[in-house]
């Protein structure tokens, strides 16, 4: 097992590498100018000046090596001097200054430079860290309730299979498949908020919770984009869960479970859940990066100002340095997850053996 | 000869009485399974409905989507009449006009003809990929390791941010290269949606082909001179059908569902060039007066989209032999 790890780790740093080159030829291929914004009062001269600072001069293997540099070593190493100079789990470890260097000119301590943003000039994971908890709070919080309604429903279907709540279930499950988010989303709203008026359509992220009120606002504005995307996980969780579950209620385990005089609750939640549960773990494992990519299209039905908000703005204002890291770091969290559901079904399944 | 009909009579005891059961063919009992299946048969009847809906519609209801006509904006669609008799309404439009007086329902049915001719034409291609993909991985174990290799990668892209990426870079580009903006964003949308989804198809038709490619008929073939390109058209591929089938509606579900996605968000057809993403899109900065022009367009993606599925649904069923006994 370690050994299959270790070999599909170094595996994948090919893959990561090559799906890097593969985004940076497209955005290299992008007709968009970062200076179109520039006023057109600012002389050609000074223009160039202005590319040149951005780096775009240079050859795109320059530019692509100098990303990989800045991305890989330079980020991570703001990372640890964070953790070790001001984080309160490691601020006990001596302070380091990895991400620090000599200026050639002046000789003081300067950060090195990292992957800045065209849009905001500030540092593209800056950003990103400000926009990950929105993100992970309305999208996870979705996952884990679209995961805790879709099990119950998965086992009770298949367990009652072709009944009326099977057939009922199995239609919302098309229904959530089918209906797009960007029209459950308006219909919500006309609903709750235009007709009905209890809930509020626009996600504020300038709230602080710190009281029971702020706390009941705070649940209110997120009601509503968390079931729009509750829904489509559902549909797709309780669809595994119910073709697993029937898949093993006719294994011969089963009858000798019953036969053995076991009470129908233990055959059914211990014995064929259990077994049941090893390919639902693993398609939980792979919706994993959807969490930390956010729901574009539903962050933008509501203005959550999360991650894939950010990159739908980033997009639109050609700030190819964002949309690049962006989309790269999508790239690690589908690649790492689909690395972890192959382990975990290793783990959990013990007739499969890797080696 | 005497000897052989005396014969005959002796074992007549152990033949059939009745005359068996003509012989059916295969695609008659698919169909026989394929219509016990309800939510399927509905499926592909609203799914044909909308097709030829979309496709004749335009001779039945001629008025142009883009003729404005100002005086008669903001009408309500007539079922408003009901319970509203103020409202300004009228058989002239049936579901209203919109805020420069274009006629909604020619709307959708020129919106549908996109939406739908997208979903088409990618469905189309990326099942000609993936099946070409899985085809070759399988047959050709040379081929295997690296088409395997890069199915993988392809898989592990981050799907919706690159479709946004190309779909925004390319559209100056290629709107130049053919000229009008609308050929342009149609070749640019079919074929983005077909290079990102041709993966699945691919994989289930390699483990077909695998599996197949070791049967007695395909050693027969081989031994009578059979040349590699006859055994994949004359025995593998027609063996292959039905997974292809099934994901072709797949196929067909997901791109119309990244179509509407793309208008959506803006990154689609031009704006005077009406599809039922960008219908929806368009209606809901208004949608607290005019809910219907959310709704109906919503209404129609949702409910082609669901009968897509029905429809793959049934065919699963109906083609897996192992289902069809019983």
């Amino acid at each position: 097992m370690l050994n299959f790890t270790i070999r599909r780790l170094i595996l994948s740093i090919p893959t990561l590498l090559f799906i890097s080159l593969v985004i940076f030829m497209l955005l290299q291929l992008a007709p968009g100018d970062p200076m179109a914004q520039v006023p057109l009062t600012v002389p050609p001269e000074v223009k160039q000046k202005m590319r040149e600072a951005l780096g775009l001069g240079a050859p795109i293997h320059v530019q692509y090596f100098k990303w990989l540099y800045q991305f890989f070593v330079v980020e991570p190493s703001v990372f640890i001097d964070f953790l070790t100079n001001k984080s309160f789990l490691f601020g006990w470890l001596p302070d380091t200054h990895f991400s620090m260097t000599i200026d050639s000119v002046t000789g003081e301590l300067v950060q090195k430079q990292r992957v800045i943003s065209w849009q905001t000039r500030s540092p593209v994971m800056d950003i990103v860290m400000q926009r990950m908890p929105q993100t992970l709070w309305v999208v996870g919080l979705s996952y884990v309730v679209g995961i805790l309604i879709a099990i119950p429903i998965g086992i009770y279907s298949a367990y009652r299979h072709y009944s009326l709540f099977d057939q009922a279930g199995t239609f919302v499950t098309m229904v959530g498949f089918s209906i797009p988010p960007f029209f459950t989303g308006p219909l919500l709203i006309v609903i709750f908020s235009v007709s009905l008026g209890w809930l509020p359509s626009i996600y504020d992220t300038t709230l602080i919770v710190d009281s029971w009120a702020t706390f009941k606002i705070q649940l209110m504005q997120m009601i509503m984009p968390v079931m729009v995307l509750a829904l489509q996980t559902t549909a797709q969780i309780s669809r595994y869960m119910r073709s697993a579950m029937l898949d093993n209620l006719n294994q011969d385990y089963v009858r000798t479970a019953r036969a053995k005089g076991l009470k129908e609750s233990v055959v059914i939640m211990v014995h064929v859940l259990r077994n049941s549960m090893i390919p639902v773990v693993t398609v939980i494992a792979l919706g994993m990066p959807a969490i930390f990519g956010g729901a574009i299209i539903t962050e933008n039905v509501f203005k959550v100002n999360g991650i894939g908000q950010l990159l739908l703005t980033a997009l639109f204002a050609n700030d190819l340095p964002m949309v690049m890291t962006l989309t790269f770091i999508f790239a690690i969290l589908i690649v790492l997850f689909n690395l972890i559901a192959d382990i975990l079904y290793g783990v959990l399944d013990p007739r499969i053996r890797y080696d | 000869m005497t000897d052989q009909t005396s014969e005959m009579e002796v074992f007549g005891a152990l033949q059939d009485k009745e005359p068996s059961k003509p012989p059916r063919s295969q695609w008659r009992d698919v169909w026989d399974q394929f219509r016990k299946h309800k939510g399927a048969l509905f499926g592909g009847g609203f799914l044909l409905f909308i097709t030829l809906g979309v496709l004749f519609g335009p001779y039945l209801w001629d008025l142009a989507p883009t003729k404005l006509d100002i005086r008669n904006k903001d009408w309500r669609p007539v079922y408003t009449l009901l319970w509203d008799s103020d409202v300004k309404a009228g058989w002239a439009h049936p579901f209203g006009t919109d805020q420069l007086g274009r006629d909604i329902l020619s709307q959708m049915i020129h919106g549908g003809r996109v939406s739908m001719a997208v979903g088409w034409a990618a469905m189309v291609l990326s099942l000609l990929i993936g099946t070409a993909v899985g085809v070759a991985a399988g047959y050709f174990k040379r081929a295997d390791f690296i088409l395997m290799r890069l199915t993988d990668l392809v898989l592990s892209l981050p799907i919706l941010p690159l479709v946004l990426l190309a779909v925004t870079l390319f559209r100056q580009p290629l709107t130049k290269f053919f000229g009008s903006p609308e050929s342009g964003m149609f070749v640019l949308i079919v074929s983005v949606i077909a290079l990102t989804s041709w993966m699945q198809t691919a994989r289930i038709v390699r483990g077909d082909i695998l599996a197949l490619k070791e049967r007695e008929f395909i050693l027969a073939a081989r031994s009578i001179g059979t040349t590699d390109g006859k055994i994949i058209r004359r025995h593998l591929l027609p063996n292959v059908i039905s997974p292809i089938m099934v994901s072709a509606t797949l196929g067909l579900a997901t791109a119309i569902i990244t179509e509407s996605a793309l208008s959506f968000l803006g990154v689609g057809f031009p704006s005077d060039f009406p599809t039922w993403g960008k219908l929806l899109s368009d209606a809901v900065n208004r949608m607290q007066e005019f809910p219907e022009r959310v709704l109906l367009p919503g209404f129609l993606i949702s409910m082609t989209v669901l009968s897509v599925n029905y429809l793959g649904d049934g065919l699963r069923d109906a083609l897996d032999p192992r289902i069809r006994g019983r």
